[in-house]
C-alpha cells in the first residue's frame, strides 16, 4: 500500500516534467498567437521594423543580432576551448596541473552573467574605444568576446571528456610507428573524438544564443541589423530584457513571440548536439 | 491434491531425512522464465530437510542462481520474470505469501559482500529490524548484535569498531557481516549465492567453516560453481544443467556414484 | 630525412606551446574579474551592507558629492534572494529527487526516455525565456510581480539539474544493495529511501548545491517576475528584490555605481565558495 503510493509519487513527479514542458510551450505559443495572426508568421520574422508608436514589430534585426553574436562567440571560443580540451584530456591528462586548470575553468562557468556584463562594460569597453572600434565601444564585437569567454567552460569540459576517452591502444599504435604527439592527435584523437567535440561546440552555441544580461549590457541596444563587427544591435534575449517591463498589448505579445523563437532556436540547436552525441555513444 | 506429497512423481532419487531432521522446503515443479520462450529453470522438484547444507552445482547459466532466487522471490524486482509451480516453506506456498514475510523467513547472502555503505557495522547487523520498522530497545539491540556477530565469528575482530562503516572491513569480514545481517532476523532458511566467489582462499576457508558450524541451527542452501567446495561442506547436492535438475542426492553418493551420465561428465571436468 | 624529422618535432613543440599559451590565457579572465571586483568593491564592505536596504539615488548622490562612502546596504536584495531561493528549493528539490529516482529505477522504459529528453530540453531553455513563461503563468494572472513568481522561475531552472544529478548518483549505487535490502524483507519505499538514497546522498547534495549556485546569480528571469523592491519584503505575493536585481539597478544608476562592485563581489564570492564546497564534497564522496 505504502509502496504503491510511493511508486505513484515517483511517477507523478516525472509526469510533472511532461506537464512543465507542455506548459512552457503552451504559454509561449498561446501568447504569441496574436502576433502571428496580426502580422503573419513569416512577415514577423522577416520584418526589420520595430516601431512602438505605430505598433509595427518585426524580429529580423534581433534574430540576426543573436545569430551573429553567437556564431562569432563560437568562433572566438574554439581555439581556446580546444586548447583546454587538449591540455586536460591529452597532454596533461590526470595530472595536478590539469586538475587546477579544469577547476579554474569550472569556476569561470560559475560567474553570473551580470558580473561578466559589468566587467565587459567597465574593463573591456574602454579597450574597444582605444582600439577605435567605435566611439562608445558597445557592439557586436564586444558582446561576442565576452560571450566567448562565457561559453569556453561549456565547450571545453565536454570536449575534454571526449578526448580523454580515446583508447590508449590506438594512440600507442600510432606512437609505436614513430608519430609525434601532434601527429597522434591529428590522426588518432581528433578522428576518434571529432563528432563528440563538434557536439560540445554546438551545445556551447546553444548557451550563447540564450545569454541575456551580459549581452544586454554590451551590445548597444539599437534595433537595426548589425552590418559589421563594430555595429551595435540587439539580440532576441536582450530586447526582451530591455523592453519587457514597459511593454503591453501587441508589443508585449511580440516580445513573447520573440521568446518563442528563441526557445525554438535553442531547442533545435540542443537537439542537434544531443543527436550527434547519441550517435557517438553508440 | 496439491498437498499430497507422495503422489508427486520424481525422476531422481532424493536424500532421505536423517535423525531429527524434518521437511523444511519443498520445491514442486518450479519453473522460472525470463520470457515466454526462454525458461531458465524447468520443472524442478526437490525436498530439503532442516539442519542440512544443500549445494546447488552446475555450469554457469544452468539456472542455479535463478532457482535459489526464486525461493525468496527476488525475481519480483524484474517484472518480466515469471515463477511457476509451488515452493512450500514449512508447508506454506511462498508464492502466495507476503513477499516481505518470505524474505524475512529466508535470509540471503550474495556473491559480493554488500554491507550498507551508509550504516555502521552495528547498524548493518540490525538492518533487518530497522528496515522493517521493528522497534528494539538498546539492550535488545546490543544482545542481538553480540550474539549474531559471535555466531559468525566476527565479534572479537570488530567489537571495538562498532561505529565504523562496514566498508572499513576486509572482504571476508564484510561477507561474514552480511551473513550476520541475514541471521540477525533468525530466518528458517539461509540462501547463499556463491558467497565465496569474490573472496581469497583464506577468507573462503573461514566462511566454509562457518557454514558447517551454522548447520547446527540453520538450514542452508548454497549455490556454488566450485565442486570441491560442495564436496567439503554439503550434505546433499543438486546438479543442474540447462535449467533442469539432473540429479539430487546425498553429496557422498553423487560424488562417488553419480547416476546420470551428465553429472559424471560434469564432476570429471568434461564440461563446465 | 633528418631535416623532416627535425621539422616534425619542431612542429610538435610549437603546437604544444600554442596549446599551453591558449590554455593559460583562458585562466586569465577569472582572475581579472576577481581582481577588478576586489579593487573597486572592498571599500564599501561594512556591517551596514548587511543591515540596511539599498539607498535612494538622492542619498547616494549627496554622499558622492561630499566624498563619503555611500550609505545603506543590500539587505533588501539579500533577504529577497534568500526568500526566493528557499522557495525554489522547496519546490524543485523534492520533485527533482523523486523524478530522478523514477528515471534511475526505470532506465529503459519509453516514458523515461521521453522524460529524460524533456529534462534536457528544459536544461537548455534560456533563462530569459523561463522569465517570459513564468510571467505568462504567474505574473499575468496575479496582476502583480512577486517573489513567488521569481521563485517559480528559479525552481524551473534548478529542476533539470537536480533530476540529472539524482539519476546519475542513483545509478552509481551498486544494484546488490537493493537486493540486499529486498532479501531482508524491506519494502520498496524503505529500500529506496533508507538504503539507496543515503548511498547516493553525496552526489545528490553536490548536484543540488551546484543548481542553487547557478540560479543564485540569475538576473534575467527575475527582471520579468520578481521585478525588485526598495524595501525588505517577505510577502511572497509582492514584488521583491534580489542581489542580482540590485546589481542591475546600481549599474543603471550612475550615483550608485560604487555599490555595484561591492554587491557583485559579494555575489561572486558566495557563488565561488559554494561551488568549491560542492566540488570538494563530490571528490570526498568519490573516494568512499
Amino acid at each position: 500500500m505504502k509502496d504503491k503510493l510511493f511508486k505513484y509519487l515517483l511517477f507523478g513527479a516525472s509526469c510533472l516534467i511532461l506537464l512543465l514542458s507542455g506548459g512552457i510551450i503552451y504559454a509561449l505559443v498561446s501568447s504569441s498567437f496574436e502576433v502571428f495572426s496580426h502580422f503573419g508568421f513569416f512577415n514577423f520574422i522577416q520584418s526589420t521594423e520595430w516601431d512602438s508608436q505605430h505598433e509595427k514589430f518585426g524580429a529580423l534585426p534581433f534574430i540576426s543580432g543573436t545569430v551573429l553574436t553567437s556564431v562569432l562567440a563560437l568562433l572566438f571560443c574554439i581555439p581556446f576551448a580546444f586548447s583546454i580540451a587538449l591540455f586536460n584530456g591529452e597532454y596533461f591528462k590526470g595530472t595536478k596541473v590539469a586538475a587546477v586548470v579544469s577547476s579554474v575553468v569550472d569556476l569561470l562557468a560559475g560567474i553570473p552573467s551580470i558580473v561578466f556584463g559589468l566587467w565587459g562594460f567597465y574593463v573591456l569597453r574602454p579597450f574597444m574605444v582605444d582600439l577605435g572600434i567605435n566611439a562608445q565601444g558597445f557592439g557586436v564585437l564586444l558582446s561576442s568576446i565576452v560571450l566567448a569567454i562565457m561559453i569556453i567552460p561549456y565547450a571545453s569540459s565536454l570536449s575534454t571528456e571526449f578526448i580523454s576517452v580515446v583508447p590508449n591502444e590506438l594512440k600507442e599504435a600510432a606512437y609505436s610507428l614513430g608519430a609525434t604527439n601532434l601527429e597522434v592527435i591529428r590522426t588518432v584523437s581528433i578522428p576518434f573524438a571529432g563528432s563528440g567535440i563538434f557536439a560540445s561546440f554546438i551545445l556551447a552555441l546553444g548557451r550563447a544564443l540564450g545569454e541575456t544580461m551580459a549581452v544586454t549590457m554590451l551590445i548597444g541596444n539599437t534595433n537595426n541589423i548589425p552590418k559589421n563587427l563594430a555595429d551595435t544591435g540587439n539580440t532576441m534575449a536582450s530586447i526582451i530584457a530591455n523592453q519587457f517591463g514597459e511593454a503591453s498589448g501587441l508589443k508585449l505579445s511580440s516580445l513573447i513571440a520573440m521568446g518563442l523563437l528563441l526557445f525554438v532556436l535553442t531547442a533545435i540547436i540542443n537537439l542537434i548536439a544531443k543527436y550527434i552525441m547519441k550517435l557517438v555513444n553508440k | 491434491m496439491e498437498n499430497t506429497i507422495n503422489t508427486q512423481v520424481r525422476a531422481n532419487s532424493e536424500p532421505q531425512p536423517s535423525g531429527n531432521s524434518e521437511l523444511l522446503l519443498q520445491l514442486k515443479d518450479v519453473s522460472v522464465s525470463y520470457s515466454p520462450e526462454k525458461k531458465a529453470v524447468l520443472n524442478v522438484s526437490a525436498d530439503i530437510y532442516s539442519n542440512t547444507v544443500t549445494a546447488i552445482m552446475g555450469p554457469s547459466g544452468c539456472g542455479k542462481s535463478t532457482l535459489l532466487r526464486a525461493i525468496n522471490r527476488m525475481h519480483e524486482l524484474y517484472p518480466n520474470i515469471k515463477t511457476e509451480g509451488e515452493i512450500l516453506l514449512k508447508g506454506e506456498n511462498v508464492l502466495d505469501m507476503n513477499p516481505m514475510k518470505v524474505r524475512r523467513m529466508a535470509g540471503m547472502v550474495f556473491q559480493r559482500p554488500n554491507p550498507f555503505p551508509t550504516m555502521s557495522i552495528y547498524d548493518n547487523v540490525l538492518a533487518g529490524y530497522s528496515l522493517n520498522n521493528i522497534k528494539l530497545n538498546k539492550q535488545e539491540k546490543d544482545e542481538i548484535v553480540e550474539t549474531t556477530l559471535r555466531g559468525v565469528a566476527l565479534w572479537d575482530e570488530v567489537k571495538d569498531s562498532m561505529t565504523k562503516k562496514g566498508s572499513f572491513l576486509s572482504g571476508g569480514q564484510q561477507q561474514r557481516l552480511c551473513i550476520a545481517r541475514a541471521l540477525a532476523l533468525k530466518p528458517e532458511l539461509l540462501l547463499m549465492d556463491e558467497p565465496t566467489s569474490a573472496l581469497d582462499p583464506i577468507s573462503t576457508n573461514r566462511i566454509e567453516e562457518l557454514i558447517l558450524d551454522l548447520k547446527q541451527q540453520y538450514t542452508i542452501v548454497i549455490v556454488t560453481h566450485n565442486m570441491s567446495q560442495a564436496a567439503r561442506i554439503s550434505d546433499n547436492s543438486m546438479f543442474m544443467y540447462l535449467g533442469e535438475l539432473v540429479e539430487y542426492d546425498s553429496t557422498k553418493k553423487m560424488f562417488t556414484k553419480p547416476k546420470e551420465k551428465r553429472t559424471e561428465d560434469y564432476l570429471t571436468g568434461a564440461f563446465g | 630525412m633528418s631535416s623532416t624529422l627535425q621539422y616534425r618535432r619542431a612542429k610538435d613543440k610549437v603546437f604544444l606551446c600554442v596549446v599551453c599559451i591558449l590554455s593559460s590565457l583562458t585562466m586569465i579572465p577569472l582572475f581579472l574579474i576577481l581582481w577588478e571586483l576586489l579593487k573597486k568593491g572592498y571599500k564599501q564592505i561594512n556591517l551596514s551592507l548587511f543591515t540596511e536596504v539599498a539607498p535612494s539615488s538622492m542619498d547616494a548622490m549627496l554622499a558622492r558629492i561630499s566624498n563619503e562612502p555611500i550609505p545603506g546596504g543590500i539587505l533588501n536584495g539579500l533577504s529577497g534572494t534568500i526568500l526566493m531561493l528557499a522557495m525554489a528549493i522547496v519546490m524543485s528539490i523534492p520533485v527533482g529527487i523523486l523524478s530522478g529516482i523514477y528515471l534511475a529505477e526505470h532506465k529503459d522504459s519509453k516514458f523515461s526516455s521521453v522524460v529524460r529528453s524533456l529534462t534536457d530540453l528544459l536544461q537548455g531553455v534560456p533563462s530569459i525565456v523561463v522569465g517570459v513563461v513564468v510571467y505568462a503563468w504567474v505574473v499575468r494572472p496575479m496582476h502583480s510581480y512577486s517573489a513567488f513568481a521569481g521563485s517559480v522561475s528559479l525552481a524551473i531552472m534548478m529542476l533539470p539539474m537536480i533530476i540529472r544529478s539524482t539519476e546519475e548518483s542513483m545509478k552509481m549505487v551498486p544494484g546488490t544493495l537493493k537486493e540486499a535490502g529486498l532479501a531482508l524483507g524491506a519494502s520498496y519505499s524503505t529500500i529506496i529511501l533508507r538504503i539507496l538514497l543515503p548511498a547516493a546522498f553525496g552526489g545528490l547534495f553536490t548536484g543540488s548545491l551546484l543548481a542553487i549556485c547557478r540560479v543564485m546569480g540569475e538576473t534575467a528571469p527575475l527582471l520579468l517576475t520578481a521585478l525588485g523592491a526598495s524595501a525588505v519584503n517577505l510577502n511572497v505575493t509582492e514584488p521583491t528584490s534580489a542581489i542580482p536585481l540590485l546589481i542591475w539597478e546600481f549599474y543603471n544608476d550612475p550615483n550608485l555605481a560604487n555599490l555595484v562592485w561591492t554587491t557583485s563581489l559579494l555575489l561572486l564570492v558566495f557563488v565561488l565558495v559554494i561551488n568549491i564546497i560542492a566540488k570538494n564534497i563530490a571528490k570526498k564522496w568519490k573516494i568512499q
